[in-house]
């Protein structure tokens, strides 16, 4: 079955390159799932990944990234970086309109930058470096850094940087305007209408600066909170669109079967979703690095990788997945090893003492894996204990550190000092928040290797410093890397161009055609 | 009469605000706040973007205080806002009411209408194989989970046979207008309606049975049978008319459910309603959302639990009002 999904993948590269060759069609209607409901549409106010798979056909970042994560013009023609690696120049695109027809300009981007600021935690990071920013007339941009920042040029996509009508948001309480609920962007659609609970209608915007662009008339996003019925919603052929993650991973290899199916696993090089167990550094036997270790040869990842997700994804070596810049897979490797995980853990003096684990509420297949890694772990001798959670529950124990182990995966954003650092350097240890060092990992020679890397400006440079750290990581297992997660978007055959990004579906439909 | 009805409107709005306060203080005893959620949804977090949530959702300011301001918005009658959706949450309860209301009526009528018709033909005739058919039938409906009888709905009438729609209110983007609208919306109907209709039909016939089989035996049917009364007219106006006094109750009870009761139907259907406004409420903390929703249905079921007692009197005259 897996070789099978694999075989549809190849299939799909294939027909996805095939169709680049046509000449696109214009017209017709794309009706996509979009799961859970977003909570509004205001990319600058709320990110979660359903927003931007909407949104992003409304907003626009300055810059797009390919599937190799090279930047590629959006609202910004052109760039250019100072010697020094401080001063980033952006030429913007003349000509651009607003949905509602006022230019957009320099200002725009300056004004959505100290909002960002203000509400965007990701944006705040990544903009952490900038000095100033300014405007010399309404179609330059010049962002100038404390230091160079070598992933600078990573931060423009949609999701981490959207820009806002200024016009309509300067002076306003930003959380209640009206906007945020019929939100006008620059983007190649425009907002219609969204009936709660049913769906949202986007229509296409007449006034895009690509001429010819976008090719589909309307997109409906129709929201079905049930993954079984998101499924038969397709098969009964309600709904052209499944973007990954829509369905249990174990309907994909039926749906994939199905007449004038095409499926792809492109359109993730960007978010590059790495799944890994938490592991509390701080208490009892996991403090021990020698307890970590025998987690990592106790757990049957190829078993996960091709029982759990149908032989999707692939094993993860360590803190970076294969697909983002800087990786390595010259590191320590933890093959399957249960006697080896034993002698570990009897050399580390382990004597069954009670370990929680948190499994994610994210659905069925996570529930089979948090029980498949139970049964591992029981295996080897450990005594654990699963705790059951909602998802705001599981999130509050974990940011408050009462766990021992405990189910994850994050978004790598390209960059290892964009979303790999975070979860590993000291700085980051905060109680109450997620998502950051949440294992209580401290290491000064990793805090060192992470600071370096961001300021460093050669690639080289770089490059041999990330390698360093993974390498440093591995042998430490401040957490168990489980899997590069892929979510694979299955569509009808006829929708052509749809990933044409390292963002995928969340980049906006504006290449996508339908072959009527 | 009136003073009955002054007095039980009085004494409702007193529980009404009873619920509030343990609501209140309920849902801020789950671990997790919207703060947090949303913290994590945006895929990054730090101490100044959970702090800046905290203060917009007034989470930062002592809970007494957060009751205070609570409890003085649903005195004027203002359910707050939700900030999570970024508008006030009666828009949103409004929004949601009406595909609620008419997919938890259509189940109601069909559950009572069918399930008082077919206790009645089980009591008419208990003991044969038809009153056996029936029974089976009901429970078999009562013990299956809603979710279960949904999915294979879905998969005999849409999947195999491709009868109805699976999901949803209405065609998206048919633009169906007038009778074609409401054909439209019937197909989709059909089967949540019948879904949740069938469990809650099985109570009524089960009940039905029970009841009449238990007035049957009583004196004043003998008398009845004895005044030469035909056995259509007993069964009719003696006995079912007697029998319904514990159907009613519990319809009285369910009715109060109606509007947050149908959340896993409306979940596998994608019925946009109020159920699912509140499950997504809950895993989000939306706090005042989650409230809000409380606040109607625990008004709802006072309100119908008044309307149940008014009905008392019309199905047996014999009750009567006290102060």
């Amino acid at each position: 079955m897996p070789k099978r999904v694999l075989l549809g993948l190849l299939l799909a590269c294939g027909l996805t390159a095939s169709a680049l060759a046509q000449e696109p069609k214009t017209g017709g209607v794309i009706n996509a799932v979009i799961q859970p409901e977003p909570p509004g549409l205001m990319l600058a106010m709320v990110q979660n990944g359903p927003v931007q798979m909407v949104a992003g056909n409304i907003f626009e970042g300055l810059l797009r990234y390919s599937p190799k994560l090279e930047p590629q013009p959006e609202l910004a023609e052109s760039w250019s970086v100072s010697e020094d690696a401080k001063t980033y120049t952006f030429k913007l695109r003349k000509g651009v309109t607003w949905h509602d027809g006022k230019p957009f300009t320099a200002a725009d981007v300056l004004f959505s930058v100290e909002m960002l600021k203000q509400t965007h935690a990701r944006a705040r990071n990544n903009l952490a470096q900038v000095d100033k920013i300014e405007a010399p007339d309404d179609y330059t941009v010049v962002f100038t850094l404390k230091q160079p920042f070598g992933p600078f040029l990573g931060i423009f996509e949609v999701g981490s940087m959207p820009m806002v009508p200024k016009h309509l948001y300067e002076g306003t309480d930003w959380k209640t305007n009206p906007y945020n609920n019929a939100p006008v962007g620059t983007g190649p659609f425009m907002f219609k209408e969204w009936q709660k609970g049913s769906f949202i209608r986007l229509v296409k915007n007449p006034n895009y600066y690509e001429k010819g662009k976008p090719y589909i008339d309307e997109i409906y996003w129709q929201i079905i909170p049930d993954a079984a019925a998101r499924s038969v919603a397709y098969e009964t052929g309600k709904v052209d669109v499944l973007p990954g993650g829509s369905v249990e991973n174990f309907d994909v290899p039926r749906l994939s079967k199905l007449k004038d199916t095409c499926v792809t696993g492109a359109g993730w090089e960007f978010f590059s979703p790495l799944a890994w167990l938490w592991l509390n550094n701080r208490q009892g036997p996991l403090a021990d690095k020698r307890v970590r270790q025998a987690i990592m040869y106790a757990i049957d990842r190829d078993f996960a990788k091709d029982v759990i997700w149908n032989g999707l994804g692939k094993v993860a070596t360590g803190p970076s997945a294969s697909s983002i810049k800087y990786y390595t897979a010259d590191v320590p490797k933890y093959p399957y090893d249960p006697a080896k995980a034993k002698a570990l853990l009897k050399e580390a003096g382990y004597k069954g003492e009670k370990i929680r684990l948190l499994p994610l509420a994210y659905g069925e297949t996570w529930q089979r894996w948090g029980e498949a890694v139970k049964q591992n772990l029981q295996d080897v001798g450990m005594n654990i204990e699963t705790i059951a959670t909602d998802v705001a529950g599981g999130n509050q124990k974990i940011g408050d550190w009462d766990y021992d182990i405990a189910f994850t995966y994050l978004y790598q954003y390209g960059d290892p000092a964009l979303g790999v650092g975070r979860n590993y350097v000291s700085s980051a240890i905060a109680k109450g928040q997620v998502f950051n060092n949440v294992e209580g990992y401290s290491n000064p020679e990793i805090d060192k290797l992470f600071a370096d890397g961001a300021v460093a400006t050669s690639d080289s440079k770089r490059e041999e410093i990330y390698e360093k750290a993974q390498k440093i990581l591995v042998e430490d297992v401040p957490v168990a890397w489980m899997l590069e997660l892929q979510f694979p978007t299955i569509m009808r055959c006829k929708v052509k161009n749809l990933i044409t990004t390292g963002i995928g579906v969340n980049d906006g439909f504006k290449d996508a055609w339908l072959d009527k | 009469m009136l003073s009955f009805v002054a007095q039980r409107v009085v004494k409702g709005v007193i529980v009404l605000l009873a619920i509030v306060v343990l609501n209140f203080f309920l849902i801020r005893l789950a671990p997790g706040d919207p703060a947090v959620v949303m913290a994590g949804e945006a895929g990054a977090s730090d101490q100044i973007f959970v702090q800046q949530l905290r203060e917009k959702f007034g989470l930062d300011k002592p809970v007494p205080e957060q009751l205070f301001i609570y409890v003085k918005g649903i005195v004027t009658l203002d359910l707050g806002f939700s900030f999570r959706q970024q508008a006030p949450v009666s828009k949103l309860i409004l929004e949601r009411l009406p595909a609620t209301l008419l997919l938890t009526l259509t189940a109601f009528a069909i559950s009572l209408v069918l399930g008082i018709l077919f206790g009645t033909f089980a009591a008419r005739f208990a003991g044969t194989w038809l009153d056996t058919a029936i029974t089976i039938f009901a429970l078999v409906f009562y013990a299956m989970p809603i979710f279960w009888v949904a999915l294979m709905g879905i998969l005999l009438f849409s999947v195999t046979m491709d009868w109805l729609p699976s999901f949803g209110y209405e065609t998206v983007g048919a633009n169906f207008s007038g009778l074609g609208h409401v054909v439209d919306v019937a197909k989709h109907l059909i089967m949540p309606a019948m879904t949740l209709g069938l469990f809650f039909m099985a109570t009524y016939t089960r009940m039905t049975r029970a009841s009449m089989l238990e007035v049957k035996r009583l004196d004043f049917v003998k008398t009845a049978r004895a005044k030469g009364l035909s056995d259509a007219v007993i069964q009719r106006r003696h006995v079912l008319r007697n029998a319904l006094l514990p159907v009613v109750t519990l319809a009285g009870v369910h009715s109060g459910t109606l509007i947050g009761g149908a959340v896993i139907t409306e979940t596998v259907f994608a019925w946009p309603g109020i159920g699912r406004l509140m499950y997504d409420a809950l895993l989000q903390r939306d706090y005042n959302l989650l409230l809000g929703v409380f606040v109607i249905c625990s008004a709802m079921v006072l309100t119908f639990n008044l309307i149940t007692d008014l009905v008392y009197r019309l199905v047996d005259p014999r009750i009567e009002f006290t102060s």
